[in-house]
């Protein structure tokens, strides 16, 4: 995920994701132990010699370490729920990470597909045409009325849920975002923190993504999902714009300050580095930090999380340990950073003082 | 709930042998709640037209029960009345439990008012999305299926139209054509798991 995607100043990541079943079985959650290693016996080779997921990565959860894991799920490559199953269980992914597979979460096949940037058409056009693969030798359960039968119905039709990773500093800081969410609601379309349902809003990034799956077309949510963030960008353009205008000093100390803290932190907790990194994010796209260190900001978000570190020391560590280590690697990434350049602000400011 | 009701519950897919002659394979099987226990009858098709079961309105199982000593203790929260997906044993409770279906089959077992559900959750109830390329445009509708003719069709096709004629058969309480079905299905899938 080095090369960015469009609209990466706001938007990080595009995801689609589709859930499929077998005919033949119970759905994950109600087959017995031996129901599931058989599921897993016949999709996990099936998606081995797909041409995409040529020299994938391809194991079974119980072989994983809980590190391991947590590495996966810090990468959004799994869910949490996956992460904590045992036997029957497995994950294929393909070099790059683009492509990633559940089997027997909570139904026999979840497929994603991550973008960076915003790609949502393309990361489903992937994944439309490894299902379409896949369908040839798995029997995948469907009903004309009810579409791809899923064991939650709230995933019927198309199975298929697009999400896109924001990062909306300027609605926050404007607090115009509960606004936003309720509007995406009243819309179908579901807002959520960084970690999917139930989780904090970290780092300004939110994920916004279709709540209906059934009566439109794959195409149609998209599109549809498209149009909302098109519309979310300029708003978070626009809020941006006008916090510049009103409350220039105001920014200028949160982006100062996030870069003291971040370049000479030696303990930071993983909150408190998130936020600062995404001031300086914000930073980057004000003109106020060079632009390339946006690139260097979205490996931070990831590598400063918990199982990254640890898999970095290459051992456990206790939470104090992790603060430690994180501040260490913040600043020996940030090294080139110089501090904040604010004199587009300070003209601007000088000319209404006049 | 008059315990004299006989619902047809389960169509199981392992093999057992009739309750009645102890020879022949099983192939209908039928539970009801009596007296707050459950019972279980599996018949062989001789059997089971010999006792009328073809016209499960003039058939009793308590009847059926008497003397036969087959009676089990109800699993956990079994209500009377409840439905169970003949396929994987999930049950309505279930569902209001969890949320979640146990299989494929369980949308047909546990279709009934099921789309006032899906109007809340999704605003339609029609996919209109992608088909898997193995399944017709449109659904045919079976009235009578001869498996030996559909064998030149995709297996999966005739899969899924023997399932469609089995909730119809389920629906119209037509028994015998049920269990005929669901044998045509049971053969069907060990074929295809065979290739």
């Amino acid at each position: 995920m080095r090369t960015p995607g469009p609209q990466s100043d706001i938007v990080i990541t595009s995801r689609v994701r589709l859930a499929r079943n077998l005919t033949s079985h119970p759905f994950p959650g109600w087959a017995r132990k031996e129901d599931r290693a058989i599921i897993m016996d016949v999709i996990k080779p099936a998606l081995e010699d797909l041409s995409e997921m040529k020299d994938s990565f391809s194991e079974e959860m119980t072989k994983l370490s809980a590190i391991e894991k947590q590495v996966l799920v810090e990468r959004h490559l799994i869910s949490r729920e996956h992460a904590a199953k045992g036997p029957g269980c497995a994950t294929v992914m393909n070099r790059n990470q683009t492509i990633s597979v559940m089997i027997n979460e909570e139904d026999h096949l979840r497929m994603q597909a991550i973008r960076p940037g915003l790609q949502l058409s393309s990361a489903y056009q992937s994944l439309d045409r490894i299902d379409t693969s896949l369908e040839e030798t798995l029997p995948f359960a469907f009903d004309h009325q009810y579409g791809y039968l899923t064991a939650c119905p709230t995933n019927l039709g198309t199975g298929m849920r697009a999400s896109a990773m924001l990062h909306l500093p300027g609605l926050v800081l404007s607090e115009q975002i509960n606004q936003t969410i309720q509007g995406a609601n009243k819309i179908g379309l579901a807002v959520r923190g960084l970690y999917g349902e139930g989780t904090e809003a970290l780092a300004n990034l939110f994920q916004i993504s279709n709540q209906n799956t059934l009566g439109s077309k794959e195409e149609e949510i998209i599109e549809h999902l498209d149009r909302v963030i098109s519309q979310l960008i300029e708003n978070e353009k626009n809020a941006r714009l006008k916090m510049l205008e009103d409350k220039p000093t105001a920014i200028q100390d949160q982006v100062g300050r996030a870069y003291a803290v971040l370049k000479f932190a030696h303990i930071i907790s993983s909150k408190e580095a998130l936020t600062h990194l995404s001031m300086i994010r914000l930073g980057c796209d004000l003109g106020f930090v060079p632009e390339e260190q946006r690139e260097t900001i979205n490996v931070l978000l990831t590598e400063i999380q918990p199982a990254h570190l640890q898999i970095s020391a290459k051992r456990k560590l206790s939470p104090d340990e992790r603060d430690i280590l994180r501040a260490d690697i913040i600043r020996s990434s940030l090294n080139g950073l110089t501090a904040p350049d604010f004199s587009t602000i300070l003209t601007e400011r000088d000319d209404d003082d006049e | 709930m008059n315990s004299g009701d006989s619902i047809p519950l389960t169509f199981r897919l392992e093999s057992m042998n009739c309750d009645v002659c102890q020879t022949e394979k099983a192939s209908v099987f039928f539970s009801q709640m009596a007296d707050g226990k459950l019972q279980k009858v599996n018949l062989c098709k001789g059997c089971a037209d010999e006792k009328g079961v073809t016209d499960p309105t003039g058939f009793a199982l308590a009847d059926m029960l008497e003397g036969m000593g087959q009676e089990t203790t109800p699993e956990a929260e079994f209500a009377p009345d409840e439905l169970i997906c003949g396929s994987c044993g999930f049950s309505q409770t279930d569902f209001k439990k969890t949320g979640r279906f146990g299989c494929a089959e369980c949308y047909h077992v546990f279709d009934e008012g099921f789309e006032g559900l899906l109007e809340a959750m999704h605003k339609h109830t029609q996919h209109t999305g992608k088909t898997p390329a193995s399944f017709p445009d449109l659904p045919a509708a079976p009235e009578s299926i001869d498996p030996e003719a559909l064998m030149e069709e995709s297996p999966l096709d005739e899969l899924s139209e023997l399932k469609q004629a089995l909730s119809k058969s389920v629906e119209d309480e037509d028994y015998e054509e049920a269990a005929r079905l669901r044998d045509a299905i049971s053969q069907l899938e060990s074929q295809i798991g065979d290739s």
